[in-house]
């Protein structure tokens, strides 16, 4: 058998800390990083007889979410513990909530090249982050920092949907892009906001039961995300293939080897004996509270793509990818509302914008001038003030130095030199210089214009307007 | 007569007409805990600056705490070797309320708050100042014996299955139990949590009002704590309980009772009655599954309350570990005791998957039963009358091995844990040994000011504080 007779089954638990002002129990501030164990208190210490109290915003924050992806919300919901014993987790116990989650049934939709296709949510829940623990290389010590507990979390549950890396890739973007959009989490992966457990079986793809599953968990990079699926698919369909079982089993993704590695320790085969937190009660959420949540939602990435489509004629694959990030598509937004040039917005942000990201590796919330920028250096291209090849100069000078684009230009002398006069003293110039390039032109050899224009703009560098230039030489020649 | 042994009232009324001041208590109580400290035992910590405290402008009665509540900058060992240096960097709430007020000490205390004798502490064993060959009761058996001694004018104690009743009665003081949710739990180290009340012990019924008044009230650091309009319980003392109804539950009455125990707890009825009170015997049908039911919940909750005793960011952490698994195994074998252990693993065996339906769950369903059954009780009665322990205090070193009989000690208590209601338990007369015997009081969510009126009519018809006291005899002597 090949593999194309396989199907890649996959299941994601997604972790996304919200991005609240203050802890899930406590008054601590969420924010990351800071002096290990500067951002705690007797709560989220875990001191003695301490108490949690649970942050509204959690509620509010995890309800948008839940709305987005199209759940129902739970009108009673509780917290539970989840019992266990690791020395970033203070309590001993995660307060997190097990058979009555806050959100549930609800979906998101990806695009396959099949299509549109909606990937069931099992649940959202709230629960809060563990600690870190950082291990010194050298001594034989590992040190705790809570600054990181305490934080609230959701978990969204997919179901099992998914086929294959890259619809996994999907789903994790649209996931990502829909917090970002509701403003609930700003999903930065590499601090580890965003992360997910990822779940993986094969099967037959004339059978309809489902092969046993292995877990990765807490992956934090889509490449690595991709990376492990396709690898670990391929190694299920090898056991199969030899005759083997798949053992249901945590996995780890080792990055260097790239391959996954079981972590083999019985242990982990850990009873939580989660039971309802009794120093909290039950979560009520009345029908009135979700309703106003669902008026006051921003709008999101899928109703945006359809009006970039519909409104302005981008092409859908245009509108696929600004979408797919809240930063560019405000980007969008904003820079056309200075400059009303969608197609010139669009094109800008396609090319030139995600190569300088690609190039530099970052993410688009890292991008370093404003959507008014962008605008108007739109506008200074569209009334001629500047040349697009200048204009493409200003944008990486934007990117070096966040300076607005008129200040650049006037700093380095950009603005395009328009004036008649000034073109046609030039052109006498080059043809004079050139007077092969005449005789060229007359035999019929139409790039010696293109030769004459070059010459131009290295005078001027750059700077000439090519438009005029055209115009100036032609009437020159034509003579 | 000593000023130490004057009620809070007294004290008050000879503070007010100037004819005491506060360091002269404060003396009289430090003259009494050298004195009698010795023989009873009854605390973990010793405040030596008291005095000092007081010329700094503290201006409330001494008070003394029981070792589970959190202090700032006093230990707080919750009497177990794994807290045993332990300082809390944050006062309780119901400190905070009585921040006006010297720390006399932190009383003794079973570890953990677990058990019914005070002899499942780790430092030390309280001796009940009526005969120091018996237990104190517990778990807050330091505060009641240090306010039955006159070591401390009045305590605070924690309640999560009778821990301040029982050992009030074995030591014939007056205890209250609040509702649920009237004293913030913010600061009290937690055994269970859906069980777990502070509350007052004290001499009488006049001071037990006092310190309710200071300690309860809503606080938005505990969720469980509720909202209601603050009360003076002191105001209505005098009411009076003519046409009171008070129900007195069969069960209560039945096997494993000491029938001296029995008729005095039947004395008081009658004295009730006389009183103008409507006595009528009644129901709890589950009160046999009261401990069962207690015993698991209570244990399911105190499995994971615990677990962050682990030896990580502070508490005992043992010696030599060559891994985490070692670190975590080592310190709690090492810093909890062997009842504290046993409830642990009894907890988590609850908990546990394929077994969670069959004890939780079920406890759980009992749970709603045992408060449906109080409330509909409550519709006919204004309050339940009954023993608040089985027996008097028994001896030291009698049931310490035998966990199933100490767990007997509970049964007239716990129901009121799990139904969340109030309790007190008033002294009513002594045994032929001369031990103090105690009867209970149960009323309705928030009745406190009925309990305490109810209360106080019977201490102003018989009382017991001036009739007999603590002997501080010694049986092996």
């Amino acid at each position: 058998m090949s593999n194309g007779d396989y199907e890649t089954i996959v299941g994601l638990e997604i972790h996304a800390e919200l991005s609240t002002k203050t802890k899930i129990f406590c008054s601590c501030p969420t924010e990351f990083g800071g002096e290990p164990n500067s951002h705690c208190c007797p709560v989220c210490m875990a001191m003695p007889g301490a108490l949690p109290v649970l942050n509204e915003k959690v509620i509010e924050y995890a309800v948008k979410a839940g709305i987005a992806m199209n759940c129902e919300i739970a009108e009673i919901s509780k917290n539970d513990r989840k019992n266990y014993f690791y020395p970033d987790l203070p309590k001993s116990y995660q307060i997190s909530q097990y058979d009555m989650p806050l959100c549930k049934n609800g979906y998101v939709e990806i695009d396959t090249k099949e299509g549109k296709k909606k990937i069931g949510i099992t649940r959202i829940h709230i629960e809060e982050d563990a600690g870190k623990l950082n291990h010194d290389e050298f001594g034989k010590k590992s040190f705790v920092d809570l600054n990181r507990a305490g934080v609230p979390l959701i978990e969204i549950v997919s179901e099992p949907d998914i086929r294959g890396a890259e619809e996994a890739e999907a789903y994790l973007k649209k996931v990502k892009a829909i917090l970002e959009y509701i403003e609930v989490s700003d999903c930065k992966m590499q601090e580890g906001s965003f992360r997910a457990d990822v779940n993986v079986s094969v099967r037959k793809k004339e059978d309809n039961k489902y092969g046993t599953r292995t877990e990765i968990k807490n992956m934090n990079s889509f490449r690595a995300i991709v990376n492990t699926i396709s690898y670990e698919a391929q190694r299920q369909i090898n056991v199969i293939e030899n005759g083997g079982k798949i053992e249901q089993e945590t996995l780890r993704w080792d990055e260097l080897q790239g391959q996954t590695i079981s972590m083999r320790d019985k242990e982990d085969a850990q009873d939580y004996r989660y039971f309802p937190e009794p120093d909290l009660g039950l979560i009520k959420i009345t029908k009135e509270y979700v309703e106003k949540i669902k008026e006051n939602l921003p709008e999101l990435p899928e109703s945006r793509k359809k009006r970039y489509i519909s409104e302005y004629n981008l092409p859908e694959y245009d509108a696929n990818i600004i979408t797919s990030s809240k930063y560019l598509s405000n980007l969008f937004e904003g820079a056309l509302a200075i400059c009303k040039n969608p197609k010139s917005v669009s094109n800008w942000i396609m090319s030139d914008i995600i190569g300088a990201l690609n190039e530099r590796e970052i993410e688009p919330d890292k991008i370093p001038f404003s959507a008014k920028d962008l605008g108007d250096l739109i506008v200074l291209i569209d009334k001629g003030t500047i040349s697009t090849s200048i204009a493409k100069k200003v944008l990486q000078k934007m990117f070096e130095t966040s300076e607005k684009p008129d200040e650049i230009i006037k700093k380095y002398g950009l603005v395009q030199i328009s004036d008649e006069d000034t073109i046609r003293k030039l052109a006498h110039k080059i043809l004079e210089a050139n007077p092969k390039s005449i005789i060229d032109y007359k035999s019929g050899k139409d790039h010696a214009l293109g030769f004459l224009i070059g010459q131009a703009m290295k005078e001027t560098k750059g700077k000439a307007n090519p438009r005029l230039l055209d115009q100036i030489f032609k009437e020159e020649l034509n003579k | 007569m000593e000023l130490c042994e004057l009620t809070v009232h007294e004290l008050e009324e000879k503070l007010n007409k100037k004819e005491i001041n506060l360091k002269d208590i404060v003396k009289s109580y430090e003259q009494r805990i050298r004195e009698k400290e010795p023989e009873v035992q009854a605390f973990v910590s010793i405040n030596e600056d008291a005095q000092k405290q007081v010329e700094q402008g503290k201006t409330g009665i001494p008070i003394g705490i029981k070792d589970n509540i959190c202090t700032k900058g006093i230990k707080t060992t919750c009497s177990s070797k794994m807290l045993e240096n332990f300082v809390s960097p944050y006062d309780a709430t119901v400190m905070e309320k009585l921040q006006n007020h010297v720390i006399l000490g932190k009383l003794n205390m079973d570890e953990f708050a677990m058990g019914a004798s005070t002899e499942y502490s780790a430092f030390k064993k309280t001796h009940n100042p009526w005969n120091l060959s018996k237990v104190p009761g517990g778990s807050s058996g330091g505060s009641a014996a240090a306010v039955s001694a006159d070591m401390v004018p009045w305590a605070l104690g924690s309640d999560t299955g009778g821990s301040i009743r029982q050992p009030s009665s074995f030591c014939g003081v007056v205890g209250l139990k609040p509702t649920y949710g009237l004293v913030s739990r913010y600061g009290l180290v937690a055994f269970a949590s859906s069980l777990d009340q502070i509350g007052p012990i004290t001499k009488d019924v006049t001071d037990c009002a006092i310190l309710l008044n200071k300690i309860a009230g809503y606080d938005e650091k505990d969720s469980t704590s509720i909202k209601i309009q603050p009360k003076d319980y002191t105001k209505n003392l005098q009411k009076g309980v003519k046409e009171l109804k008070i129900g007195i539950p069969k069960e209560y009455f039945g096997e494993g009772i000491n029938n001296e125990v029995r008729e005095a707890i039947l004395q008081v009825a009658k004295k009730y009655e006389q009183m103008g009170a409507i006595i009528e015997e009644c129901n709890v049908a589950t009160t046999n599954y009261a401990l069962a039911t207690y015993y698991i919940i209570a244990c399911a909750e105190a499995s994971s309350n615990l677990g962050r005793f682990d030896g990580i960011r502070y508490g005992y952490r043992a010696e030599h570990c060559n891994n985490i698994k070692e670190l975590y195994r080592n310190s709690r074998s090492e810093g909890f005791g062997q009842e504290v252990k046993r409830r642990i693993i009894l907890g988590t065996y609850v908990l546990s998957s394929g077994y969670y339906d069959a004890y939780y769950k079920k406890a759980q369903k009992v749970r709603t039963q045992v408060k449906q059954e109080f409330k509909r009780l409550f519709e006919k009665y204004d309050l339940l009358l009954t023993p608040t322990s089985p027996t008097v205090a028994f001896n030291i070193g009698t049931k310490s091995n035998n966990p199933l009989e100490m767990y007997l000690a509970d049964i007239c208590t716990v129901s009121i844990n799990i139904a969340g209601l109030p309790a007190i338990s008033i002294p009513c007369g002594l045994d032929k040994d001369g031990m103090p015997i105690g009867f209970q009081l149960i009323g309705n969510s928030f009745s406190e000011e009925k309990l305490l009126y109810t209360a106080y009519a019977y201490e102003k018809e018989e009382n017991f504080r001036e009739k007999y006291k603590p002997q501080f005899k010694n049986d092996k002597t």
